[in-house]
């Protein structure tokens, strides 16, 4: 039964990823910001079957809660008819095509003849109770825990700054 | 046929594979920072497998870190894109070669 889950959130993941990138119905970035939050809902599931449980939800609540969002504000302020009159330049399809594919061979001959994941099992059951333990509790996580939320204090204060009309 | 780390870890290539595609072919600024998020999210995957299939939650505090991080990072890049739109007018790479002899 997991395994037909995978296969079936693997593919969704893969085709919804195809779609934004190379969606050839449509070149609106709308549509690419629709099709990414299908990918990372589908994302989610792959993280499911992990037992990854708490990353899933925060997945769902981050990546295609707020982060979308944003992303959809800032296209709503943009000329979006604009890409859809331009074309894509042959060479460069071409190019990146032949990178990408040479990469993605690369990778995966490497991933099929290293025997990675020989004789492992999936046993980890990563629920959220132990996550926070180890976020909170351990000690071990603690600090890069507090720098992160300075981190995310800094960045607020810098889009406030960045998107100000008159930066003085 | 059992399902084991080297078929998320294909999975994940694939995935960051198509986000590299999107950053080479695509010339909208945005659609080729969705690109980026969609290469961030393979390596997300990458590290959730490995953790589980080694039995080691680092790998799933490390992806807690990423995401807080790449949101932060997602809203400090629009933000400069917002503000590279309102002195050009245009989210296009090929608009935006102002270094270029």
């Amino acid at each position: 039964m997991q395994d037909i889950l995978f296969y079936i959130f693997a593919a969704l993941t893969l085709f919804f990823g195809f779609l934004v990138v190379v969606n050839p119905f449509s070149r609106n970035p709308v549509t690419s910001a629709m099709f990414l939050v299908l990918t990372i809902a589908s994302l989610a599931g792959l993280f499911v079957l992990l037992n990854a449980f708490f990353l899933a939800a925060v997945q769902i609540l981050v990546y295609a809660g707020a982060v979308m969002v944003l992303f959809l504000f800032v296209i709503m302020l943009m000329d979006i008819k604009e890409e859809e009159r331009r074309r894509f330049k042959k060479f460069g399809v071409a190019m990146g095509l032949t990178a990408v594919a040479g990469l993605f061979g690369i990778v995966a001959k490497t991933i099929a003849e290293s025997g990675v994941g020989a004789g492992l099992k999936p046993a980890f059951e990563g629920d959220t109770k132990t996550l926070g333990t180890a976020l909170f509790s351990s000690g071990q996580f603690l600090l890069p825990f507090e720098i992160v939320s300075i981190l995310l204090l800094v960045a607020m204060v810098g889009v406030i700054l960045l998107s100000k009309k008159d930066l003085k | 046929m059992n399902v084991g780390l080297e078929h998320y870890l294909l999975v994940s290539a694939a995935l960051f594979s198509l986000g590299l595609l999107g950053v080479i072919m695509r010339r909208n600024l945005l659609v080729i920072y969705m690109s980026l998020e969609l290469m961030l999210n393979a390596a997300n995957l990458a590290l959730v497998a490995f953790s589980r299939f080694n039995n080691n939650l680092d790998g799933q505090v490390m992806v807690f870190f990423i995401i807080t991080v790449a949101a932060a990072e997602v809203s400090v890049g629009l933000a400069l894109i917002v503000a590279l739109y309102r002195k050009r007018a245009s989210a296009h790479v090929e608009d935006l070669t102002t270094m270029k002899l």
